[in-house]
């Protein structure tokens, strides 16, 4: 993006690739290209931010899908290689490294999951590993793969550089967090209902935290329980995604800034925010693990 | 940062990595370390065993070593006993045959002694006889005179 403005550069480093659905009647504005009335409803590419915001749900973020799931491929790809070769002998170095990351989330999950269930474990492994990955992406230099991917769009297939967006950190996208906090809370209520069957769940609802023995007093309290207990439900996964998602999003933004303001000098300058952000990119996908494994021990086990 | 479907195809991609390491990652691992747990158990079980078979063959060494000790010493005990007997044995044979000899020999001087005695007897009769005659100039009667002669040879 050179000769835009640093506001401009910032703002196309947060915008995602976007493919979606344009509604009919709708016109495109785009930079550098003739403005454009749809005769009929399209699936395309959104040209800039407006474009990306007018698609409303019927979209994707490409460039998030493709890195997570690219990310998951190869995590995947790296433990059935290691599970794979695993052996009761004496392991090489690299079974070494998937053992001990193995064991250490087996030591976490058996820390605080006291319930039986052969899904958490691989579950934590995945969310953790996964998302460290996704967050590692951050330590990149912002310029390296957006630039890249801009040249070969602009070069091959007659993009503008406006249009290239591309934003390489999964984690990033409040929809990625978002989608795995939300997962994990419906496999919290799904713990609930298999552990204290439907009528558990609901009296989970319902009846806390405030109780009663009289039954009518039981009744009139029920209403009030079931909203903070919803809303305590939902701030769970909110919380969690959005939790991520803001440290990512705070750190990436540091460094689109240096690379704004720095431009070459950013591999200097970006160095020591680099350097501490190895430990809040490992830090959150911790942190998100043994949350996820926390809400979902509380969900089988009794107050 | 909008919210779309993204959030729909990230959950089917998170869907989609737990299963697989649900399926084919977790299991093989963790049983592989178990077993190698339970092998790391097994083997310093079986170095403990061995410690202490090692200590117990050691104390029956010893056991054996001693009692090999009193055996040997017991043994030189009656080899000397029985050295001293034969000793004690032979001195006893040796002093009785030497009796016994000194007594043979004591009864074959006696013996000889005795004959030397009844032939001087029977000389000395003859011999006082032809001395008798000698003097007397006569013949002394063999037979009267037999008792005297007799009596003369026992007074001898």
């Amino acid at each position: 993006m050179a000769g835009s403005s640093p506001g401009e550069y910032i703002k196309h480093h947060l915008g995602n690739l976007t493919y979606g659905e344009l509604p009919e009647g709708y016109v495109r504005e785009c930079s550098g290209r003739d403005t454009q009335t749809l005769t009929e409803s399209t699936w395309t590419f959104a040209c800039n931010g407006t474009e990306a915001k007018d698609m409303g749900f019927m979209a994707f973020h490409v460039d998030s899908l493709a890195w997570s799931g690219g990310l998951g491929i190869i995590m995947c790809l790296l433990f059935w290689m290691g599970a794979r070769k695993a052996t009761a002998g004496v392991p090489s170095g690299f079974m070494n490294f998937i053992e001990t990351i193995i064991e250490f989330i087996d030591t976490q999950v058996r820390d605080s999951f006291h319930g039986k269930s052969k899904l958490v474990a691989p579950l934590s492994l995945v969310i953790f590993c996964w998302v460290f990955l996704m967050n590692l992406m951050d330590l990149v230099p912002v310029d390296f793969i957006p630039g890249t991917f801009s040249w070969v769009m602009t070069s091959f297939f007659g993009w503008t550089a406006q249009e290239a967006y591309f934003k390489i950190v999964p984690s990033t996208d409040p929809n990625i967090t978002l989608s795995m906090s939300f997962s994990v809370m419906l496999l919290v209520i799904f713990f609930t209902i298999k552990a204290k069957g439907v009528g558990g769940f609901v009296g989970t609802l319902a009846l806390h935290p405030f109780e009663s023995s009289n039954p009518i007093v039981k009744t009139i309290l029920i209403p009030v329980n079931l909203l903070l207990e919803t809303i305590g439900l939902l701030a769970k996964p909110v919380s969690l995604g959005l939790r991520l998602f803001g440290n990512m999003y705070a750190g990436e933004f540091v460094f689109i800034l240096l690379a704004a303001m720095m431009g070459t000098w950013q591999f200097i300058g970006a160095w020591p925010w680099a350097v501490f952000h190895i430990l809040v990119i490992t830090l959150q996908a911790f942190i998100f693990m043994v949350l996820t494994i926390v809400y979902l021990s509380m969900a089988v086990e009794d107050h | 940062m909008n919210i779309n479907m993204t959030i729909i195809g990230q959950a089917i991609w998170f869907a989609l990595f737990v299963f697989f390491c649900m399926k084919f990652v977790w299991p093989p691992i963790s049983r592989a370390l178990e077993e190698r747990k339970q092998k790391i158990a097994e083997g310093l079980s079986a170095a403990d065993r061995a410690e202490r078979d090692l200590e117990l063959a050691q104390e029956k060494a010893t056991a054996n070593l001693k009692e090999a000790k009193e055996k040997a010493a017991e043994i030189i005990d009656q080899a000397n006993r029985r050295a001293n007997q034969i000793v004690d044995e032979a001195k006893e044979a040796a002093r009785t045959e030497g009796e016994r000899l000194v007594a043979k020999a004591q009864s074959e001087i006696d013996q000889e002694v005795n004959q030397a005695r009844e032939q001087l007897r029977k000389e000395v009769a003859v011999l006082a006889l032809s001395g008798a005659e000698k003097v007397l100039g006569g013949e002394v009667n063999q037979d009267a005179h037999k008792q005297m002669l007799e009596q003369l040879a026992a007074e001898l």
